[in-house]
């Protein structure tokens, strides 16, 4: 079953301002990452997947379900944790859990176990009855995620869940999101500007930038055709270069940095033997951190 | 508290939520008359501070205390003169600045706190339609100064029903007054309530929108005293139309006549305008309510 379908989605606001543009993407259940720059468009796709906002154009799907047409039957199933603070600050973690499953539908006692249950699974535990203006971001991120699992729905569209954590945070929160994804057996829809961070727990990886889609792939595709050594020598350069390019291997210029395809292990071997050959000081040479504008790049590349 | 530590000590009994794992919820789930039931009591839970600070609880129950404190004195005075300083619906008269006050304080803690927290996303992106949010808060903000009106007029009636001297007939009396008075009551409510969360919903700043609401209710009443001393008499009937006070009490003349005017006619004439104050009420609140309506179409989305 194809998790999220979209067909020449368009939005623009106000006849101005686009900020999706004929966006037609399928992926299927499993963790998605969903990449872009700031003002990508993410939260607009995410807004209309959970039929907050109609689509100027094209159509959409939810699990199976148009969220235009019945926006309910499509909330009914997903849990939605926004980008921004939305926890009040008066209300223990508890009570606003509790309240928000009764709002999905759960019969009370029902709403106060998930709620409890969905606090441990985050990892809250005698803190959740203090009020929420006392927590740390990282609790607050938390509660947010536990507000949207509440329900048990069968998709959650987390919008930057590590916004505002710390390194050991961040990789707590990708942990848990993982973990729900593997584990728990809900499909993910994980929003960021960070792909090394999505990258690691996703199956799937949809880029946009500027309202357009940039490539949906399976993780592994993806990786493989954009991993990059990158290789950097004080001097001799041109030298360096020819020798790689006699060693049959496809070396592009990026100002004082050599980028070599990483084909396997083999690859390290061709280039530390080339350098020292020639006898020249290496500077570094390291693996390349994927960025959103690789991904474009690497597109361009393609499509040249 | 600082992150790392925390994600270290939590992760460490990995093993122990492993075991028991998440279990899929396989329950009933409700639908939306019970969703709206639901965030209709907590909303009506929510005016009277219940499930909050105690901070939260001062205000409301202070303003309960005195109509409560009223209604039983008059009563003990009635019971010792034997007839009745104040009707129900004068009684809901008095207490109409205390309501005002009631409001200004329920309709923010209702709605304005919503939006300045933000947590209305986390409302709109579950299966609750825009509308029910709204209405469910406007009836419990109603049902609230309902129970606030009624509550002491029930408090009067039973004090009269227990010290008449006419036996059942007295009783039966005395329960043909209250129910009108309930009814004006509701009235009272009902245009409180509608007006004074639409102001609040304007705002997510409390302080603002206690104000404004004091300031819509009260700010109104001069233009009523200047209308009722023009020298035209039909400009002097339709005065009350000006402000939400006079329109009910307008209402209040038309419909309950001597229950509520008793003793003191020349204090607010409307002539016969009465069905006009009578419509103008139910415009007044129509108007209100859609526009609320509107608002919450528009919010957070």
């Amino acid at each position: 079953m194809t998790l999220i379908a979209t067909q020449s989605l368009t939005k623009t606001y106000g006849g101005r301002v686009t900020a999706l543009t004929d966006l037609t993407v399928a992926v299927e259940p499993g963790i998605i990452g969903l990449v872009g720059a700031n003002g990508a468009g993410k939260s607009t796709l995410i807004k209309i997947l959970l039929g907050l906002i109609a689509p100027t154009s094209g159509q959409v799907s939810v699990l199976g379900i148009d969220p235009t047409a019945d926006p309910t039957a499509v909330r009914a199933r997903v849990g939605y944790m926004p980008e921004h603070d939305c926890l009040p600050p008066d209300l223990s973690a508890a009570e606003l859990v509790t309240h928000l499953g009764r709002m999905s539908g759960l019969p009370r006692t029902a709403a106060r176990e998930r709620a409890s249950e969905a606090l441990r699974h985050v990892g809250l535990y005698e803190e959740r009855y203090r009020p929420v203006g006392g927590y740390s971001t990282g609790m607050k991120q938390r509660v947010k995620l536990a507000q949207a699992l509440v329900h048990d729905p069968d998709l959650l569209l987390l919008d930057e869940p590590t916004n505002g954590l710390d390194p050991a945070g961040r990789d707590a929160m990708l942990a848990l999101v993982h973990r729900i994804g593997t584990e728990f057996g809900i499909s993910v829809l994980v929003c960021s500007h960070l792909l090394g961070e999505v990258e690691r727990i996703c199956d799937t990886l949809v880029a946009i930038d500027g309202g357009r889609l940039l490539r949906a792939d399976h993780i592994s595709a993806m990786t493989s055709a954009t991993d990059v050594l990158a290789v950097e020598v004080s001097e001799g350069t041109e030298e360096l270069a020819a020798r790689l390019a006699a060693l049959d291997l496809p070396v592009a210029r990026d100002g004082r940095l050599l980028l070599v395809p990483l084909a396997d292990d083999g690859t390290y071997d061709l280039i530390l033997g080339a350098v020292a050959e020639l006898d020249l000081p290496l500077h570094r040479l390291d693996q390349r951190r994927h960025r959103v504008a690789e991904l474009f790049a690497t597109r361009e590349l393609t499509h040249a | 508290m600082p992150e790392p530590s925390t994600a270290a000590v939590r992760s460490a009994p990995t093993g122990v939520i492993h075991d028991i794992g998440y279990q899929r919820y396989k329950g009933t789930r409700l639908g939306r008359r019970h969703v709206f039931g639901a965030l209709y009591l907590h909303g009506l839970r929510t005016t009277f501070g219940f499930g909050r600070s105690v901070k939260a609880k001062i205000f409301p129950w202070l303003v309960v205390g005195i109509v409560t404190l009223v209604a039983v004195a008059l009563a003990a005075v009635r019971s010792q003169i034997g007839e009745p300083v104040a009707t129900y619906a004068q009684f809901a008269d008095a207490m109409s600045w205390l309501v005002i006050f009631f409001v200004a304080v329920a309709a923010p803690e209702l709605v304005s706190r919503d939006l300045r927290s933000g947590v209305l996303p986390l409302y709109f992106s579950r299966p609750l339609p825009r509308t029910d949010y709204a209405l469910a808060k406007l009836l419990a903000l109603v049902t609230a100064l309902w129970l606030l009106l009624g509550g002491p007029q029930l408090v009067m009636f039973l004090g009269a029903a227990f010290t008449t001297k006419e036996g059942m007939g007295g009783v039966w009396n005395e329960l043909l007054d209250l129910l009108p008075g309930l009814l004006y009551a509701g009235l009272w409510a009902v245009v409180f309530a509608s007006i004074g969360l639409l102001v609040a919903s304007l705002t997510g700043k409390r302080a603002f929108a206690a104000g404004g609401v004091v300031a819509v209710f009260l700010m109104t009443t001069p233009i009523v005293g200047v209308l009722s001393i023009l020298p035209s008499r039909t400009a002097n009937e339709l005065a009350g139309l000006a402000s939400p006070s006079t329109l009910v009490q307008g209402v209040g003349i038309w419909s309950l006549g001597d229950l509520l005017v008793e003793g003191d006619p020349g204090e607010m004439t409307i002539g016969g305008f009465g069905p006009v104050y009578a419509l103008a009420a139910v415009l007044l609140v129509a108007g209100a309510t859609a526009l609320l309506l509107a608002r919450y179409r528009k919010v957070a989305s």
